[in-house]
Order: structure tokens, then C-alpha cells, then sequence
């Protein structure tokens, strides 16, 4: 077995556009579940509406890859209005409800044979990224150090993904050390306590479905610029459940822990692909039990039993306080 | 709103006693100078009439107490009066101002601020963050705003400082980086007490202040009620303890399967027989004195023991 290959692996999926997109989408998640209490189950749908925007915008209409990533930007902001409107004033549950619906709803209408002239149906769009790659100031080559060695286009994306991961950090920071953030936590403990202090409780929900939907949605422009293409089944609820696997793991209501979440979640399912393919590959575990064809379904299997593991001996994630989680909820 | 309004209720606090006996002891009294006016105020769930308050004046700057027996609609009450609920019908007026169907957090920025039968702390929140999520009118929770700490540091310092001596008075000081959640429940109590003045209201809604409150600290939850009335607000509570209605409130409410039945003054309306009935049942046989207990325990004795006999017999 090549320890070295693996290592190698692994360190490049830590920092790797996996880790940016899921980092985003949890940061996002992070300010709607972490701080106020919104149970999000349509993260996915944020990152499509952005992507679509704008993959559309560019390769179905022409535009320019700025108006794009406006329009992304924007289909976020009304997504988040859309959801907020019929679901803020009722109970917790139904917004998880109607967020995992309209996910769903997003991706079948995208992905649908009539569309395909605007969307491309189940094959997505691509030749969008254009715009994106010709500001790309690095010249033809390859970059970085040891095992972080890229080409140019690499290089821009991951270097754009993890100023994105800084801006939305410090966001998150300065909005929840202010007085807003203070409201939006108070929201998350107890809302009728805080109508009962002279708050519109409502509104602050609102502006946290807005944000969170917004920085969820930088996740959705990587994504979509990573791969060069959207493609509808690429925004499934898979996506939203591993944005919470990653928010669980780094630890909810913490700034940084959506992001270490994201890495070590992507560190991990490297290091168990690369692992298990090799040991197969040597001849230490007998393809008769595992071929390097199931290995995708067992490691993800692994990493499941990894999650449950941590939840019991460690359920406030790496950063979280559980002396915090203990406390009981009113 | 302050400042006026205070020299007005101080006022009528000095003429506590005289106002009483310009007052008739019925339901729905007119009061000479009421904060909150209840119309007609009818709350409905299928076929059961919850509340069904005709008309009722509080007064302003003394202490009211709400009492009535379980599920007289006490709370059902102070959720309509404060936005929680939505009645079926009626109105009501604070300072002149209509308030019925006024969302809570306007009811609360009117100046009207309730606390909760189970108590609502912010248990994730340390009891100073507790304190000062109460404060009014700040700027940082504007959204854009909160992005720019200069903007809202000196008053946040002011209502740091305004927190801290309000936890002071309530000996909650040492606590006051604790998480909430952490309190004991008179603990509890308090902060929530302490954090609804931080609204600087007018008028303090208090359900059950005293419910599971150890006997030690009830004693200064008591004065801390007390206390509101001495700075001018004014008070209504709802309890069960009758020993603590007499010693702090000023006029009671008396409500029975949704209605009120009798208000006046404490000593005047224990004594009122519409209350004993609406405790106790109309055909009540609780004792009285010690003699009556006494005979009536003989009573039952005699009664077991016949019944005793006779299975004996069979």
C-alpha cells in the first residue's frame, strides 16, 4: 500500500473544492439551525437556485457571468422570501417540511423533459464558466507546495472558494457577537419570550432565512464553476444531509465549525476511498468480501457509523460546549 | 415616556387606600384612573366559552391581583390581553390607545410586559445576555447596523451597565455570566422578572410569579413586586396563594369558568360568598374553624366505620 499516495489524498480533499462547497452551504445552514432554530431541510434548493441562476443567465440568455451571479444571488434572496412567507409563523416542523418539499420541487422542475430548452433538463448546462475563468490572474502552470500542487484553473477556483469561506465567516462573526445576533439566538431558545420583550420575531426569522440562504448559495456557485456544469441530481436532499453530517460534525452555533466540519468530513471519506481501494488492490481484504466496486457504498457506510460514534461520545461536534448542549431547552 | 407618567402614578400610589372607597365592589367598576379598559372580550374554543369578560378597568400604578380557581381562563386572559391569543370578540384599551389585536412585541413596546407561567429563560443565553436582549430601541439589532460595532457600543455599554444593576437588585449579580439555563427555578423567576423591567414598562403582567418558588426566596420575590409598585408601574398578577394575594395586592380580581364574579379589595373579597362558591363549589362542606374540621373528620370516621360494619355483616 502507498501511504504516501494516501496521505497525499487526503490532504488535498481537506482543503479541496468539496470541502469549500459543503463548508459554504453549512456555513449557511449554520445561521438558519445553529443560531436561530430554523430547521432548514432544503439547503440544497439555495445552492440550485444560485447555480441555475446562473448557468442560465449565461448559457441559455446570453448574459454576462456578473448579472449570473447577480441573478443567483437574487433567486437565493427570493427563495428564502418564498419559503419565510407561508412557513415563519407556524411552528418549527413545517418549515422543515415545506423546505425539503420545495428542494425536491426545485430540482424535478429543472431536471423535467419540457425544460430542456432552459435548463437542460437531466443533463444540466454547461460552457457558463467562461466568464469566471477569464479573470483567472494565474498564468498557465502548475502551483503550491508538497502535496498541493494544482493546475491554474484549480488554483483560482480553490483560491476563490476559500476567500468566500473567510467572507462568509466574518460575517457570521460580526453578525453574531452584535445585538442582532443576541436576538437571533434569544429566537432559537424561546421565541414567545422574545415577542414578549418588544421584538418582531418574525422579521429576524425572515433575515436569517434570507442570509443563511445567500452565504448557502455561495456554495452553489462553486459548485456549479468547480465542475464547470450544473446538473439537477447533483442538488439532491443528499446534499442538504451531508451539509448538517458537516455542521453536526465541526459543531453547531460555532463560526469555524461548519468549515473544520467540512474539511475533516471530506478528509475522512478520502482517507476511507483511498484506504480500502488500496487494501483491495493489495490483496489484504479478499475481493470476494469487498470489490473496489462496492467501496464507494462501504465507506460511506463507515462514515455513518464514525457520525453515530461521535453523536454518542461527543454530541456537541469538535467545537461545541456540552455543558451548553446539556442544558435543557426552556 | 418615562418621566411624566411616573410623577402622575406616584401620585395615585399616595391615594392608594382613598381611591378604594370612591370604587364599587362589583365586577366591572369604574375606576378613576385606569391604565388597561377590557370590552366585551369573548374567547372561544368549539363549544367552550374560555373567557367571557364583560367589562373590566384596572387601575393604574397599584398592584391587581387575578386569582380564580384551575381553569377559571386566568391565563387564557393575559394571553389575549398581551397579543398571544386572538380573541373571538371584544376590544381593549391601554392608555387610552386600543391594543386588541396588536401583535405581542407591539403590545411589549407599548409599554405593556408579561412573563410566563413556565417560566421562559433563555437557557443558552448567559443571564447578562439574558438582561440585556430586554432593552428597547437598540440599534444593533438592526440588521445593518449590527455589522458596525461603533455604532452600537456606547449603548450597549449603557444597557450592559442598566442590566448589571438590575441583576444587583435582584441578587442575581454573581450569576451574571452563567448560562440561564444553569438558574434554579426561583432563580428562573427572578431573571425573568428582572429582564421584563428592562423593557421599562408601564405596566408588569406577572403569571403565577410564585409557582415552585421556595418559600425563602417568595419572600423577596414578594418585595421585588412591591417594589414595582413604589416606582410607578402598575401590576397584574395572577395566583393561587391567597396568603400572598392579602399581603401584597392592593384590588382582586376574582374570575370563575371565564367570567369575572367579583373584584374589591382583598379582605372584602375572600369574604365575598360568589368567591367561596366559585373555590369551593356551591355546595361546599369545607371546614371553616378548627371545630368544624374537627366534627366533620368525626362525621367521616363514623361514616367509614357503619360502612365497615356492614361489609363485615356480609
Amino acid at each position: 500500500m502507498d501511504w504516501g499516495n494516501i496521505i497525499d489524498n487526503a490532504l488535498r480533499a481537506f482543503i479541496g473544492i468539496d470541502t469549500v462547497i459543503y463548508a459554504l452551504a453549512a456555513i449557511g445552514l449554520n445561521v438558519h439551525f445553529g443560531y436561530t432554530g430554523l430547521l432548514n431541510f432544503g439547503q440544497a434548493a439555495f445552492l440550485a437556485v444560485a447555480a441555475y441562476g446562473l448557468a442560465i443567465s449565461v448559457s441559455i440568455s446570453g448574459l454576462p457571468f456578473g448579472v449570473g451571479i447577480i441573478v443567483g444571488l437574487l433567486g437565493a434572496v427570493v427563495l428564502a422570501i418564498l419559503l419565510g412567507i407561508p412557513t415563519l409563523r407556524l411552528r418549527a416542523d413545517y418549515l422543515a417540511i415545506v423546505t425539503i418539499a420545495a428542494a425536491e420541487i426545485f430540482r424535478l422542475i429543472v431536471r423535467s423533459a419540457s425544460l430542456r430548452d432552459q435548463t437542460g433538463g437531466s443533463n444540466g448546462l454547461s460552457a457558463f464558466s467562461e466568464g469566471f475563468y477569464s479573470l483567472n490572474p494565474f498564468p498557465k502552470g502548475s502551483y503550491g507546495f508538497g502535496p498541493f500542487v494544482y493546475n491554474e484553473r484549480d488554483t483560482w477556483v480553490l483560491l476563490v472558494g476559500w476567500v468566500l469561506i473567510v467572507l462568509a465567516s466574518t460575517i457570521v462573526w460580526l453578525l453574531m457577537r452584535s445585538p442582532w445576533g443576541r436576538v437571533i439566538k434569544a429566537v432559537r431558545e424561546d421565541e414567545d419570550a422574545v415577542r414578549s420583550l418588544g421584538k418582531n420575531v418574525y422579521a429576524y426569522k425572515m433575515q436569517s432565512l434570507i442570509i443563511g440562504g445567500v452565504l448557502g448559495s455561495l456554495g452553489g456557485f462553486m459548485l456549479a464553476l468547480g465542475k464547470g456544469s450544473v446538473q439537477p441530481d447533483l442538488y439532491g436532499t443528499e446534499l442538504t444531509f451531508f451539509a448538517y453530517t458537516v455542521l453536526l460534525l465541526g459543531g453547531a452555533a460555532r463560526v469555524l465549525g461548519p468549515v473544520i466540519g467540512s474539511a475533516l468530513f471530506w478528509l475522512v471519506l478520502s482517507l476511507t476511498d483511498n484506504i480500502l481501494n488500496q487494501a483491495i488492490d493489495a490483496g489484504y481484504i479478499s475481493s470476494s468480501i469487498i470489490n473496489s466496486n462496492q467501496v464507494g457504498q462501504i465507506r460511506f457506510i463507515m462514515v455513518g457509523v464514525a457520525l453515530m460514534l461521535l453523536m454518542i461520545f461527543r454530541p456537541q461536534g469538535i467545537f461545541g460546549d456540552r455543558k451548553e448542549l446539556a442544558l435543557d431547552g426552556r | 415616556m418615562a418621566d411624566d407618567s411616573n410623577a402622575a402614578q406616584q401620585g395615585s400610589t399616595v391615594t392608594a387606600t382613598s381611591w378604594m372607597d370612591e370604587v364599587e365592589k362589583v365586577p366591572g367598576s369604574k375606576k378613576p384612573d385606569p391604565i388597561l379598559v377590557v370590552d366585551g372580550v369573548q374567547r372561544r374554543f368549539g363549544g367552550l366559552v374560555a373567557v367571557d369578560v364583560g367589562h373590566i378597568e384596572i387601575q393604574r400604578g397599584v398592584i391587581t391581583a387575578l386569582i380564580g380557581p384551575n381553569g377559571a381562563g386566568k391565563t387564557t386572559f393575559f394571553n389575549l390581553l398581551t397579543g398571544f391569543d386572538k380573541p373571538n370578540e371584544g376590544n381593549w384599551s391601554f392608555n387610552g390607545q386600543t391594543i386588541s389585536g396588536v401583535s405581542p412585541y407591539k403590545v411589549a413596546r407599548r409599554g405593556m410586559v408579561r412573563t410566563f407561567q413556565l417560566t421562559k429563560v433563555l437557557s443558552r443565553l448567559t443571564v447578562l445576555e439574558n438582561m440585556r436582549l430586554g432593552a428597547t430601541k437598540q440599534r444593533g439589532e438592526s440588521l445593518l447596523s449590527a455589522f458596525f460595532k461603533p455604532l452600537w457600543r456606547q449603548q450597549e455599554d449603557e444597557i450592559t451597565a442598566q442590566a448589571r444593576e438590575l441583576l444587583a437588585r435582584f441578587k442575581l449579580d454573581a450569576k451574571a455570566d452563567d448560562m440561564a439555563g444553569s438558574l434554579s427555578g426561583g432563580q428562573r423567576k427572578l431573571l425573568e422578572m428582572a429582564r421584563a423591567l428592562m423593557v421599562k414598562p408601564e405596566m408588569v403582567m406577572l403569571d403565577e410569579p410564585m409557582a415552585g418558588v421556595n418559600p425563602a426566596l417568595t419572600q423577596s420575590l414578594l418585595g421585588h413586586v412591591k417594589d414595582l409598585r413604589t416606582q410607578g408601574m402598575t401590576v397584574l398578577f395572577v395566583e393561587h396563594d391567597m396568603d400572598m394575594v392579602r399581603d401584597i395586592a392592593d384590588w382582586v380580581i376574582v374570575m370563575a369558568q371565564g367570567t369575572v364574579v367579583a373584584e374589591g379589595p382583598p379582605h372584602e373579597v375572600m369574604a365575598n360568598p360568589a368567591v367561596i362558591d366559585a373555590y369551593l363549589g356551591s355546595h361546599h362542606d369545607a371546614p371553616l374553624t378548627a371545630e368544624d374540621e374537627q366534627e366533620q373528620l368525626a362525621a367521616a370516621e363514623a361514616e367509614m366505620d357503619a360502612e365497615l360494619d356492614e361489609q363485615g355483616k356480609a
